[in-house]
């Protein structure tokens, strides 16, 4: 017995001595819900990581190293995110990629910067894709945290602008999800609308529990009795598709304007009679232009992952800027890269993306995209998918909001 | 007035989903005294076979047999599973309930996937019944409403005018004796654990596309169908009805309800600006079972018409 497990140990430790004398690996940590309401989120999430690095392995890896990307459920509990970091610091992670929650953004970035000051040289690097908190691009940002997402004041700018144009909008009902994120949106929505469209009246702002709510009819009777013509809402996950679910059933017949109507599920749950009311703004969509080459990204994504649509696009080019800027610094260690990332301009699929050296806040042109019927590639096995007109690109330029951020840089 | 008119019918229609669902919880309960923590899951169950059931059919047959089959289900995990743990206490019991819980969760995972399944209200019944202060009330609430007045009825029939209902009763009560007189009593546990079940698959073919089938539906159930047996007290099915009619009243009205602490205890002189003040009723929603939870085992151990203490 006591042979066999020292040749076995033998065997393991003549493994590592061949792998480590090859290239090290890139190894990202994926903090979030992989169980729960918001776990096909997050789940979705995780396939279009994995799948980015699959695609970059195939190419040669990030500047000669392999990416491996591994999941660890948060379920969506700033405290167990904590506990799952130090799980993923203590197998050598540096690299942390988080976007379900602001909550959890939050105190990810806490815990990053704690840990990057006490281990210098070990620093971890926090690659936000969906977590749109302005706040860490402004009063609380770091140095080691990068977002490749419109944060929330970004989107409701897009908003507020498209709503500016539609004089038969007079009142407004926001709604969303009770924690820092949906009071950001409803921040924004408030102070957006009032300054372009001070003749509009908003009849209701209202949180409502994250992920507790199972039946949205009473809120949208609520919306519907106080002669709301539109809706704005950030929900995602569960809270969307249910939202949604009850506004078509209840027969809301105003546009509902959303964040996340690409939520996975909400479009099974609209069908039909939601097209042409309800309005994401994202930073892509499957019918848009496509070149040959993200043709087949896609196509190649939605053929590993059945179940899933490819929507997550800002992953995509996380991973492709991860690589330039760790190419770009000729090393995988996160302070040559995050110095590297800073001012990175990268030539997107969809245009220029550029990462602000001020605030390390994405800019990307932004689509406001429609629910519709009339498109090449459905979503979530439906003929029904989401596309944009000519008029609903945004630059990426003109998404550029001012920053309170100071950004606090280490010495190179 | 209008969300009056609202609260009442939505109250009412959530009420009575959630005491479909625990009507079976409080048999099961009260006769066995095991606390059934796949119940839940049963109900999950029946959304999902009712998903299928309709995909390959139609809704209809789906409202019929998916009941019957989660029966079936749970009558062998009791004649299987339950019985066989039995002997050694209620502590194994309990465990076994919670694992298969999870085992259930897992199973549905892997077949029917992670995600939200698309189960639609049938076609027959997808149209807006009519119009209230101009939001259209959806038919098929109103037919939710009826199929489980229809139950209620049938099981209160059951339990109250038949041979059948007598011996139930009469074995929730005082099992050995019922067994002394020569009736099998495991069979009336086994049928009675079946019909439990099917009825939470019954509340999941008709709550199922009223709300989500998703996998999580079970987690976000379970715990309000236990704060339901337990408000109403063991062994009551009367209590539990009230109970889950409360229940579904209180937590509708509340949502409905456009006021903030400052507005009710604004004489008080608590300020909208304050933290507390700022709080809005229809925030404490979910907190809301809970709170009844809560104070029901401590001011009244036994819920409100339950007749055994816990």
């Amino acid at each position: 017995m006591k042979r066999i497990t020292s040749a076995a140990l033998a065997a393991a430790m003549s493994m590592i001595a061949v792998s480590g004398a090859s290239a090290e690996t890139l190894k990202i940590a994926f903090i979030d819900p992989l169980s729960g309401p918001f776990g096909p989120s997050g789940q979705a999430g995780l396939n279009e990581w994995i799948y980015a690095a699959d695609q970059m392995n195939a190419k040669g890896g990030i500047n000669g190293n392999q990416v491996e990307v591994t999941g660890y459920d948060n379920k969506i509990n700033p405290k167990e995110s904590l506990v799952q970091l130090q799980k993923a610091l203590d197998s050598g992670v540096r690299y942390i990629a988080q976007g379900n929650g602001s909550s959890v953004a939050s105190a990810l970035i806490d815990a990053i910067e704690k840990h990057n000051k006490r281990n210098p040289g070990e620093e971890v690097m926090f690659l936000n894709y969906a977590a749109v908190d302005p706040s860490f691009t402004n009063d609380r940002c770091t140095f080691y945290h990068f977002r490749f997402d419109a944060d929330a004041d970004m989107k409701m700018e897009a908003v507020t602008n498209w709503v500016k144009g539609q004089p038969d909008i007079k009142k407004v009902y926001i709604i969303g999800q009770d924690y820092s994120f949906g009071k950001a949106v409803a921040a924004a929505a408030v102070k957006g609308l009032t300054e372009k469209r001070p003749d509009i009246e908003i009849v209701g702002n209202e949180l409502h529990p994250l992920g507790k709510v199972k039946d949205f009819t009473p809120y949208v009777q609520k919306i519907i009795s106080s002669g709301a013509d539109a809706m704005i809402t950030g929900n995602w996950g569960a809270d969307m598709v249910l939202l949604i679910k009850a506004a078509v059933d209840s027969g809301f017949e105003g546009p509902i304007l959303t964040y996340y109507g690409g939520s996975k599920g909400a479009a099974t749950a609209m069908g039909e009679a939601a097209v042409g009311q309800v309005k994401a703004i994202v930073e892509n969509n499957t019918n848009l232009p496509m070149s040959d080459e993200q043709a087949a990204y896609v196509d190649g994504y939605e053929a590993k992952y059945t179940e899933d649509n490819y929507y997550y696009h800002r992953i995509h080019n996380a991973m492709h800027m991860l690589a330039m800027a760790a190419e770009k610094a000729n090393s995988i260690d996160p302070t040559d890269v995050a110095f590297a990332m800073e001012g990175l301009e990268y030539e997107s699929p969809n245009g220029v993306v550029t990462m602000r050296a001020d605030n390390h806040q994405i800019l990307q042109p932004m689509f406001m995209s429609t629910f519709s019927d009339d498109v090449t590639r459905g979503v979530e096995h439906l003929t029904l998918g989401w596309k944009s007109g000519p008029n609903d690109r945004i630059e990426a330029e003109d998404t550029r909001t001012e920053t309170t951020c100071k950004m606090q840089r280490p010495k190179k | 007035m209008e969300t009056i008119v609202f609260s009442l019918l939505n109250g009412v229609i959530y009420g009575l989903l959630l005491f479909m669902l625990s009507s079976g919880l409080t048999l099961i309960f009260s006769m066995m005294g095991v606390l059934n923590f796949a119940h839940a899951s049963f109900y999950m169950l029946g959304a999902y076979f009712a998903y299928t059931i309709s995909e390959a059919s139609s809704f209809w047959l789906a409202l019929v047999f998916a009941p019957i089959l989660v029966g079936l289900v749970g009558a062998l995990v009791e004649k299987y599973g339950l019985r066989t743990v039995h002997v050694n206490g209620h502590v194994a019991e309990l465990l076994f309930t919670f694992g298969l819980a999870y085992l259930i969760d897992e199973v549905v995972k892997i077949v029917w996937g992670r995600n939200a399944v698309d189960y639609r209200v049938p076609e027959l019944l997808d149209f807006p019944l009519f119009e209230l202060f101009g939001a259209q009330y959806p038919a098929y609430r109103i037919f939710t409403l009826f199929v489980a007045l229809a139950m209620l009825a049938g099981l209160w029939f059951i339990l109250n005018r038949t041979r059948w209902g007598l011996i139930i009763q009469a074995a929730l009560s005082h099992p050995h004796m019922v067994g002394h007189l020569g009736h099998d009593v495991p069979r009336i546990f086994m049928t009675v654990f079946g019909v439990g079940c099917a009825l939470a698959g019954l509340a999941g073919v008709i709550g199922g596309n009223y709300l989500v089938t998703d996998p999580a539906m079970a987690v976000q159930m379970g715990p309000i169908v236990f704060v339901v047996v337990v408000v109403g007290g063991l062994g009551s099915l009367m209590g539990a009805f009230l109970a889950a009619m409360l229940l579904g009243l209180l937590q509708t009205f509340a949502v409905a309800i456009d006021a903030r602490f400052a507005d009710i205890f604004g004489w008080l002189g608590l300020s909208e600006t304050t933290e507390l003040g700022s709080i809005t009723i229809a925030s404490l929603a979910p907190m809301i079972p809970f709170l009844m939870l809560v104070l029901i085992l401590m001011i009244r151990p036994r819920g409100l018409l339950g007749d055994r203490e816990l």
